[in-house]
């Protein structure tokens, strides 16, 4: 049965937090940040035990507004801090929320090797394809050709796959949805928490205002609107060639796997560290 | 083992300081390989995991000051060591750790510089960037050791101060003191002063994570501890929330301010040698002052009443006892391995009532008594 709204935002917003939020009406945040606590509330974790962690830009104000313990960090370094909790106290569901340019250019070093390291962490990316809070500037998903402040001319760059990107460098559970598929967030987000070892969920978000007024692509209706005709599931993508896959986006679960976790490899590393000392 | 004898250890600088960590409780390192400053991620490698702490070896220094801050917000006495261009990419999350009073430790262990400079040679040149590094106005805690048991007793102190006053401290070391091994007597456990943060005493509720005691530093929950609360590196309100209105902004910056101005007893530290007589005295810190205390003794023997203040704490820049000096002293020497980043200290607390010269190397070398001596004597 899907839990009311209303009992969602007594029991996850915070009481002494002066609202409104940051967000610009219609932004995709609000989706995730939805889908994020339908989750947890599905997974019936203790609020004490769960530290959410975020970077800079509009996604790094979500922790704010939640009655989690609460890390907003410096611009891409979410990661570092969010490893640095997990290793301080393994028993904390840690949890990081990040945005494009903040987790794959400036944060793009410790996003490729938290995924390597594999610690139990989720890490949840909200992708809409620019830079909003500081005013429209391209980030290393802004599609070719796209115009943005500082690429008014037209993008001349190419865009990450933030998602594949997990795949390659080691994370255990890899998955993508978009903003208008709020539904596959919630279970993806399920999924990627309980899933022990660095779990990363891909969300493709609308910034109407500061990407898609530039590129025409109309108001945030609009742009949910795409994100669904462009979808395709894993399994109906697999089938497909890269021609025509090409302008879409693969939703679903991408990666699934069981690596050691660097976690629980370093319980071993003490008992063998005590061993050795005993036996000197 | 009769109960007099101490265990004699023979230690070098980067070994001692991580004796002094594990014995003030620190039980996570997050760092980055870089010379002269690795052997203290080696060892603390080693000897963590013994008990029960953490060794991470992060991808640079930015994810290691980030780990340590994440580490300490999670209840957990947490350090990083590195040298200068590591110590150039902490900056960033060195003002987070200011900003959300997060204690830890960073230890630089200088060499020449800027940038990869001379990465094997003495140099004394991060000392305006410990305390100027990071962007914005904040107060900041430096300590410099010259000893091999400083290297012990001021990474403990470091620690102390650290959880005292919920601030990172910088414990600026130097390629000599690193890798110089000396024996040293390490002090037994019980012997040893180890300060632990102030833990709230209401219950959840009631808590304002940034809300300062009488001292104007707020008692600190560790996350999971049920006191739920907001850490930003925005400026913030009691409650730890961004605030932009220029009261809670303004009372903010004082409180930080004044937490440490009110411990200036406590924090700054410095050693005397023969100074209740002296007419010129040295100035000088890290392994120069070794250097300086061999030369005022030579120039005592040559008749000139000569003293040496060594600083211990470079900053607060400790000036309730420097100026009196240069008030009783008609010259002051400051011998560094810069181009003279403390005699801009001393400068600017003489108000020109005492001639303050300078003795500068910058050549990778380390300072000689000889060079101070001749200097001491034309004074």
């Amino acid at each position: 049965m899907p839990i009311p709204a209303q009992a969602l935002r007594h029991e996850y917003l915070r009481h002494n937090k002066k609202f409104p939020h940051v967000w610009c009406p219609g932004c995709g945040n609000g989706i995730v940040m939805g889908a994020l606590l339908r989750a947890i509330s599905k997974l019936n974790i203790e609020k004490d035990d769960i530290v959410l962690a975020s970077g800079i830009g509009c996604s790094g104000r979500m922790p704010t507004y939640l009655d989690f313990n609460t890390l907003h960090t410096t611009h891409g370094r979410a990661l570092t801090f969010a490893t640095g909790v997990k290793l301080a106290n393994p028993a904390m569901n840690v949890i990081a929320i990040m945005g494009d340019g903040d987790s794959t250019a400036i944060g793009g070093n410790h996003f490729i090797h938290a995924a390597r390291r594999n610690l139990n962490l989720t890490a949840i990316i909200i992708n809409n394809s620019i830079y909003g809070m500081t005013g429209g500037q391209y980030s290393p998903t802004t599609p070719f050709g796209s115009k943005s402040t500082t690429s008014v001319y037209g993008h001349i760059e190419h865009a990450f796959s933030i998602a594949e990107l997990a795949v390659t460098a080691g994370a255990s559970f890899v998955a993508r949805s978009t903003v208008y598929h709020a539904d596959l967030i919630d279970r993806l987000i399920e999924q990627a928490v309980k899933k022990r070892g660095f779990a990363v969920v891909e969300v493709i978000s609308n910034c109407h205002i500061q990407y898609g007024r530039r590129n025409k692509l109309g108001g945030a209706v609009d742009m949910l609107k795409s994100f669904k005709e462009q979808a395709i599931t894993v399994s109906r993508a697999a089938k497909m060639s890269p021609e025509e896959l090409e302008g879409k986006t693969t939703i679903g679960v991408l990666a699934d796997r069981e690596i050691p976790i660097s976690t629980e490899e370093y319980i071993k590393v003490r008992e063998q560290a005590r061993a050795q000392k005993e036996k000197v | 083992m009769s109960d007099q004898v101490k265990q004699r250890f023979l230690l070098q600088g980067n070994e001692a300081i991580v004796q002094g960590a594990l014995a003030a409780g620190c039980r996570f390192f997050a760092g980055y390989p870089i010379t002269p400053a690795s052997e203290i991620a080696e060892q603390l490698s080693i000897q963590l995991p013994v008990v029960d702490g953490t060794f991470i070896q992060m991808e640079d220094e930015i994810a290691s000051m980030g780990a340590i801050i994440g580490a300490s917000l999670a209840g957990v006495k947490a350090m990083t060591a590195t040298s200068g261009p590591g110590f150039a990419l902490m900056q960033e999350n060195l003002g987070f750790a200011c900003v959300a009073e997060v204690p830890c430790v960073i230890v630089n262990v200088m060499r020449g510089g800027p940038s990869t400079g001379l990465p094997t040679c003495p140099a004394q040149g991060d000392v305006q960037m410990a305390r100027w590094g990071t962007h914005g106005d904040h107060p900041i805690v430096v300590l410099s050791v010259s000893t091999v048991m400083d290297s012990f007793t001021l990474t403990v102190k470091a620690f102390n101060i650290a959880e005292k006053y919920r601030v990172p401290v910088i414990l600026l070391s130097d390629e000599v003191v690193a890798h110089t091994r000396e024996c040293v007597e390490l002090p037994d456990t019980e012997e040893i002063k180890v300060v632990d943060r102030m833990k709230p005493s209401v219950p959840p509720d009631w808590y304002k994570p940034y809300e300062g005691d009488a001292r104007g530093v707020p008692p600190m929950a560790a996350f999971g501890e049920g006191y739920r609360h907001h850490v930003t590196g925005l400026i913030h309100d009691d409650m730890g929330y961004p605030t932009q209105k220029p009261a809670e902004v303004k009372s903010f910056h004082e409180r930080m301010a004044r937490k440490i101005t009110r411990g200036f007893p406590d924090i700054q530290m410095t050693k005397g040698y023969y100074l209740d007589d002296a007419e010129v005295f040295v100035i000088a810190y890290g392994a120069v002052a070794r250097s300086a205390l061999r030369s005022v003794q030579d120039a005592r023997e040559n008749g000139v009443k000569a003293g040496l203040l060594q600083l211990i704490t470079l900053f607060p820049f400790p000036r309730r006892t420097v100026t009196p000096l240069l008030q009783q002293c008609r010259a002051v020497l400051v011998p560094e391995m810069n181009m003279g980043q403390i005699s801009r200290e001393v400068q600017r607390v003489n108000n020109g009532e005492c001639v303050v010269k300078k003795h500068n190397r910058i050549d990778g070398k380390f300072i000689t008594p000889r060079e101070i001596f001749d200097h001491l004597m034309k004074l």
